[in-house]
């Protein structure tokens, strides 16, 4: 009785929650080369 | 609308990221006053001498105190008028010392121009009845060109000069 | 739940057709002008015949900015629209009287700028003075345009009406957005063209308020690269899923981000204004913030695409970390082209933070970086996803087949875009910023050592510009072939479509009301009170400049 519903429940959180770990991680790089390069032309502000 | 877990991350560390940068200029904007050229005064382009700044005797380079100069500038198609040197040729480059404080003044008589210093932060759009003005501290020896960097007509790539900083 | 989608009729295929085929011949004669440039700028070129440096440059800002842009998206969007709400004969009679209305215009201000008479550039600054022909065929452009607004309004308008609760098409619901978007924002442009330019250039009005025009232009300069994005955006979020045999990722999130860009990306225009004096610095602040509102939408699309690859990467059963990516279908031209394009959008969507931050901005103003930066954005991630869709869209309103060949061809096209992109783009970012200046002509400055320099870098663009020129060529040559010489046959029109069981769509997206009085609100309270200081504290107007571009 109790195992029907958990499986629904699980394939729901599945559908809601994919695998997306390889998008994280590509989003983050580019996150990191935006912040990279705002900085180095900050950087340049400041020297110049 | 559903948002994935690893959305609401990136979505705060992106929204984040541009927090912090606002927050980086905004406080050198409004804290230590380096807003890009703003300067609100304007004049009449057919009579720009009504102002002492652009009167043909103070166009140029000139020295108000030790390490402090003007550069006040009139820029028409396709030439910045610098003054003029003592042999009354026209003044084509500056001198100016490293470490100088130069506060430069520029207004246009026909077009819209540009006045940049290659490779400093001073760099203006010139706008018929406004003056443009930004002040600097160049500390760098060595020569920089001074030129148009907006479209002011056929011979717009002719119009520039140059600013030595002197050890 | 699912869309069902129509057929396109032949005459609404024509219609498609003729725009896109004003697309392609622009981008052959805008592109030979590049290429032409980038000669002239390494020094090893003078241009015959007297013809202007600057007059080309005009033909290619206004062909590929203005003609090219404005001629494709309008016709993609008429078969979208087609395909997914249908096309009456009244609102594609309506269609057509716009494409002339457009035509004529082009032709009166391409005329212009042939004869030498308005080398004033795609962004005509006052006080320089082009013919008033110039200004009269651009308001024409503009005009016609409009009509191509009112019937997508209408085609939308009409299928809401027959299906009453239904959620309208993704793509209906973005291409209708994307022409709210450029309805407000041409009114900017067509205000200071009728009202200022027409009057000055025709002498009826003695002189012109240069900041008041620059600011209405800039008012609808920035939406304008929007509304060359968002097309682009719609082939990512709503028809690239289906070509690599994916779902949409997200309905909701894609009509929230379009939503978002009709809001934010309007009162924004001080931003390519911030080194100009007479604009108080508070007010270009609050624009730049406003500015920064206008990258959220990208960052929800960067993360939509790549859940879209992963899932259906994942789907197929490629696992691993990346496994998604290696096996997306690179050698499908339909896929490679835009993607290409939204890759070249990580560092294009960067250098536009920087130019948008503020006092950074002096760093880069009219330098040839930000030459390099809409390079990246417009003749890159958006032309190459317009060349992604042309594979199969003129296939689709030829009647014939994208072949293998041609496919390979476009593969090889892609290639040779982005090496040459990489060259010239690459070179103007990187002279840019050590202050080499953009639209300029060869000029050594008087000898310095830094515009010595810089020649090293416009060698580097000429290169870059000549390949990429190959690629034009290439691509006039894959046009000719899909409208004129590949097999008959049938070519899929991809249209993605929504999983299953996805979350339904929340109504309020669909609230066009709310969103327009959101963006007036917006607009208003961003432009209001500099504009009324502009106008209060403004000095005299300006007398028209015809001698400085060679027209007196």
């Amino acid at each position: 009785m109790a195992g029907l519903p958990k499986k629904t429940d699980e394939s729901s959180t599945q559908k809601k929650n994919p695998e997306l770990k390889g998008t994280f991680i590509s989003v983050m790089l580019l996150g990191v080369f935006i912040i990279v390069s705002w900085a180095g032309v900050y950087a340049l502000f400041m020297s110049r | 609308m559903h948002l994935h877990k690893y959305e609401k991350i990136w979505l705060l560390f992106g929204i984040g990221s541009l927090i912090v940068f606002l927050v980086v200029i905004g406080v050198g904007a409004f804290y230590k006053g380096t807003h890009p050229q703003s300067h609100m005064m304007t004049i009449d382009p057919e009579n720009i001498e009504a102002n002492e700044a652009f009167q043909p005797d103070n166009l140029g380079l000139t020295k108000v105190d030790d390490k402090q100069y003007i550069v006040n500038v009139a820029a028409s198609a396709f030439n910045y008028d610098l003054g003029k040197n003592d042999d009354g040729s026209l003044v084509k480059k500056l001198s100016i010392p490293k470490g100088s404080t130069v506060l430069f003044q520029v207004t246009s008589k026909d077009v819209v121009h540009g006045f940049s210093l290659a490779g400093t932060n001073v760099n203006m759009m010139v706008e018929p009845g406004y003056i443009s003005s930004y002040e600097t501290i160049l500390e760098e020896p060595g020569e920089y060109t001074l030129l148009c960097n907006e479209y002011c007509g056929t011979g717009h790539h002719l119009m520039g000069a140059i600013v030595e900083v002197t050890e | 739940m699912l869309s069902e989608t129509l057929q396109l009729t032949k005459a609404n295929k024509k219609l498609s057709l003729a725009f896109i085929a004003v697309a392609f011949i622009s981008l052959l004669i805008g592109g030979l002008m590049g290429l032409l440039q980038t000669l002239v700028r390494s020094g090893t070129l003078t241009l015959p015949w007297g013809i202007d440096y600057y007059q080309i440059l005009t033909v290619h800002g206004v062909i590929l900015g203005l003609v090219l842009t404005t001629y494709f998206i309008i016709g993609f969007q008429y078969a979208l629209m087609g395909k997914t709400v249908g096309m009456t004969v009244k609102e594609r009679k309506i269609a057509w009287l716009g494409f002339w209305v457009m035509l004529v215009g082009t032709i009166m201000t391409a005329t212009t700028i042939l004869l030498g008479k308005a080398n004033v550039l795609y962004t005509f600054y006052a006080p320089l003075k082009a013919h008033p022909v110039f200004y009269i065929g651009l308001a024409l452009v503009i005009i016609g345009s409009w009509f191509a607004c009112f019937v997508n309004f209408h085609q939308l308008y009409r299928w809401k009406k027959a299906h009453k609760g239904v959620k309208s098409p993704l793509l209906a619901f973005m291409v209708v957005a994307n022409m709210i978007l450029w309805l407000i924002a041409t009114l900017g442009v067509a205000a200071t063209v009728l009202v200022q330019f027409i009057p000055w250039s025709l002498g009826y009005a003695e002189t012109i308020n240069v900041l008041v025009s620059r600011t209405l232009f800039w008012y609808f300069g920035h939406p304008l690269v929007y509304f060359w994005l968002l097309p682009a955006y719609m082939a990512w979020y709503a028809i690239i899923p289906k070509i690599i045999g994916g779902k949409i990722f997200s309905d909701s999130l894609a009509r929230l981000a379009f939503v978002l860009f009709i809001m934010f990306s309007i009162p924004v225009g001080f931003h390519h204004q911030l080194t100009e004096p007479g604009i108080d610095p508070t007010w270009k602040f609050i624009q730049v913030v406003l500015t920064f509102m206008v990258i959220i939408p990208s960052l929800l699309t960067a993360f939509s695409l790549f859940a879209t690859f992963e899932i259906t990467g994942r789907k197929k059963g490629f696992g691993g970390l990346f496994g998604w990516f290696k096996h997306l279908p690179w050698k499908d031209v339909r896929f490679f082209a835009p993607m290409i394009g939204m890759l070249a959008f990580i560092p294009a969507g960067t250098g536009g933070i920087i130019n948008a931050s503020h006092q950074l901005n002096a760093v880069v103003h009219n330098t040839i970086w930000v030459t390099g930066h809409f390079h990246l954005t417009v003749a890159t991630t958006v032309i190459l996803t317009f060349f992604g869709i042309s594979y199969w869209l003129i296939p689709v309103l030829t009647g014939r087949k994208l072949t293998a060949k041609i496919n390979r061809l476009g593969i090889i096209q892609t290639i040779i875009w982005t090496v040459g992109m990489f060259f010239m783009s690459g070179s103007m970012h990187i002279a840019g910023l050590l202050g080499a200046p953009r639209r300029s002509a060869y000029s050594t400055y008087s000898g310095t050592e830094q515009a010595s320099d810089w020649i090293g870098y416009q060698i580097g663009q000429a290169i870059g510009g000549t390949i990429l020129f190959i690629g034009i060529l290439l691509m006039v040559y894959i046009f000719l072939n899909l409208t004129f010489f590949a097999p008959k046959g049938t070519e899929e029109f991809p249209i993605a479509e929504e999983e299953k069981d996805a979350e339904p769509t929340p109504k309020f997206l669909e609230n066009w009301k709310l969103w327009i009085g959101l963006t007036v609100v917006l607009i208003l309270f961003a432009y209001t009170i500099p504009f009324m200081d502009i106008i209060q504290h403004s000095p005299p107007g300006s007398p028209p400049f015809d001698w400085p571009i060679g027209n007196s």
